[in-house]
């Protein structure tokens, strides 16, 4: 076993070096698909946590609850009802989605869209009464106020999409169900579903464990280059206000 | 001066039930410096946020420079003609200069004009020089200045201040109590400030109303707060220690004799005999003296024994025992000149006018 882990590593470090075409395309498959899911829940669930944030109204507190509750949805179980949807039966069809980067990119929304909406709303609500009422006092008006109130929140929101991003490029289930784990045309790497998550699993199944544990340490140096750079913009100069600089 | 700039009617806010502000109804000119005293939670916060249009009052009418302010369409443009500072001074995560420009970027002011003001803000709050800075390393002093100047930048009509120098060192908040005056003088905006150090009030205000568990008992100059409070609650929290229950036993045209445990008292009032008064006077409208042959004009005279000395600052709050406990302030200076110790001898003595009575209610 011991073998197989300094296997893993010697090639590993081969595939990176050599820049294994397969390897490279897998690799950039899965940074698109992960970023694009992640950069896409951010989006809608930033403002919609913003807007669940500021207003009140019937079963918030609920709402709020399966949200939170979503954070542990199983990834074959979206998987499953998402596979559902989009088969040629499922009201979804249509999109032809199924066995598609751009399936296994809603289903990763699907993981990934609770966690930074719940925690987006969690962030928001860390912010001190008194500077809710500064934000008005000084004349905001209530898009304004949500902007700085996000702004305010940045550091934990962003910790929030960092957390989705690690949902999103580390799951398997749903990217195997939906995806399927077709391997890519040498040289079109959108033209597969296999994401470094599914090659693992396959490698896995196959016996090739060092081509496995390869795969595992380029998805977890993918995951640590991505979180590094979050990390820089996180510690400030990228969203520094404007206007006198 | 005549105008006024807020008015409310039976203004009133619960919360769960509670009532926080109960059927307050005055009205602040336009042009001064009111005052909010009262302890700590008795409303003062509530009320201010309730008359910055920040939290919607549950009952009453509120009316800003003659415009009903609470009819929905209203508060957004009169919100933005006022400001406040909270007492613990709130600090967005940017640059010292973009916490200030913040009101003035809601208002879409252009960046030269926002830059010229931020400047000249920074300057007159001291601060000149912190702009790039970010605004969490300021202390706390500096960081209540910054929102101080966050405040006035966008130039408000009214200034409300909650308690702008309660968490302050004395230099600091002299120098908030400064930039306040001279807003109020060379800018003419109208302050109100909350605390709940009535020295402070006192010091500021041209005018106060204490509020009292949600309610604003009395509204006045600071001096017929002092004097004449309107309840003993009152007269307790403006620091009024000598209160005493007592009956009129007689009244010729206002100049009446009130028994307060077997001690006639002579004060001006135009309750008629026996009627049931507290009095009270503060303890340094009382003279101390050692000797009975001192001249005094002033009509209560009584012998008696130092019971107790407390200091409090540069003075000592004498108690003296004459039947009654009767307590008057002294310098310590003119305490160390008389020699005063506990269990001495002496006299003190007031004014009839300077007694104020209140009917028992």
């Amino acid at each position: 076993m011991v073998n197989e882990i300094i296997d893993g590593f010697i090639q590993a470090i081969q595939l990176i070096v050599s820049l294994n075409p397969e390897v490279v395309g897998i690799t950039i498959l899965t940074l698109i698909v992960s970023l694009t899911s992640t950069f896409l829940s951010a989006l809608i669930s930033i403002p919609a946590g913003a807007y669940i944030y500021c207003h009140d109204f019937f079963g918030k507190r609920l709402v709020i609850n399966i949200i939170q509750t979503l954070y542990a949805l199983p990834t074959v179980l979206a998987g499953l009802l998402l596979f559902l949807l989009l088969s040629h039966q499922g009201p979804l069809g249509f999109l032809d989605f199924l066995f598609t980067p751009q399936g296994m990119i809603l289903a990763q929304m699907i993981l990934v869209t609770p966690l930074i909406l719940g925690l987006t709303i969690t962030a928001l609500s860390g912010i001190d009464k008194d500077m809710r009422h500064s934000i008005l006092s000084l004349g905001a008006t209530k898009f304004q106020a949500v902007v700085t109130l996000i702004q305010e929140a940045r550091f934990a929101i962003l910790a929030a999409v960092i957390l989705g991003f690690g949902r999103a490029i580390s799951e398997v289930g749903a990217a195997m169900i939906i995806g399927g784990n077709i391997r890519a045309f040498p040289g079109d790497f959108l033209s597969g579903t296999r994401v470094l998550t599914t090659a693992i699993s396959l490698e896995t199944s196959q016996g090739d464990f060092s081509l496995a544990i390869a795969l595992g340490l380029i998805l977890l140096g993918v995951a640590v280059i991505v979180n590094v750079g979050l990390n820089m913009i996180q510690s400030g100069s990228l969203w520094k206000n404007s206007w006198n600089s | 001066m005549s105008t006024s700039a807020i008015e409310t009617h039976t203004l009133s806010k619960n919360y769960d039930g509670r009532d926080v502000i109960r059927d307050v109804s005055f009205s602040i000119r336009s042009g001064e410096i009111f005052g909010i005293i009262g302890p700590s939670g008795s409303g003062k916060s509530t009320l201010l946020r309730l008359l910055d249009l920040i939290e919607q009052p549950t009952g009453g009418r509120l009316t800003i420079f003659g415009t009903d302010a609470l009819v929905p369409d209203a508060k957004f443009p009169l919100r933005r003609r006022m400001a406040l500072l909270s007492q613990k001074p709130v600090i967005f995560s940017r640059s010292v200069s973009d916490n200030i420009a913040l009101g003035m970027e809601y208002r879409r002011k252009t960046k030269p004009e926002i830059s010229k003001a931020v400047t000249e803000t920074l300057d007159a709050v001291g601060l000149a020089g912190y702009g790039k800075r970010s605004a969490r390393t300021l202390s706390g002093g500096e960081g209540q200045r910054m929102a101080l100047a966050r405040a006035v930048v966008t130039e408000p009509e009214i200034l409300f201040l909650d308690e702008p120098t309660t968490n302050l060192d004395p230099v600091s908040a002299e120098r908030i109590e400064e930039i306040i005056i001279r807003l109020n003088r060379e800018k003419g905006i109208t302050v109100v400030i909350c605390t709940h150090d009535m020295i402070q009030g006192q010091r500021l205000a041209h005018r106060i109303g204490v509020i009292m568990d949600g309610a604003l008992p009395q509204v006045g100059t600071t001096k017929e707060i002092f004097h004449q409070p309107t309840t003993t609650n009152i007269a307790r929290f403006v620091g009024v220690k000598n209160m005493y229950a007592g009956v009129i036993t007689e009244n010729h045209d206002g100049e009446a004799i009130i028994d307060v445990a077997g001690k006639p008292i002579a004060a001006v009032t135009p309750f008629l005999p026996r009627t049931k008064v507290t009095i009270l006077f503060r303890a340094e409208d009382v003279t101390l003296h050692l000797e009975q042959s001192v001249k005094t004009s002033a009509r209560n005279v009584f012998r008696g024994i130092i019971k107790k000395m407390v200091p409090s600052g540069p003075f000592v709050d004498v108690i003296v025992d004459c039947g009654i406990d009767i307590t008057a302030l002294v310098t310590i200076q003119s305490s160390e000149d008389l020699g005063l110790t506990r269990g001495m001898k002496c006299w003190v003595s007031f004014k009839a006018t300077a007694v104020h009575v209140l009917e028992e209610q």
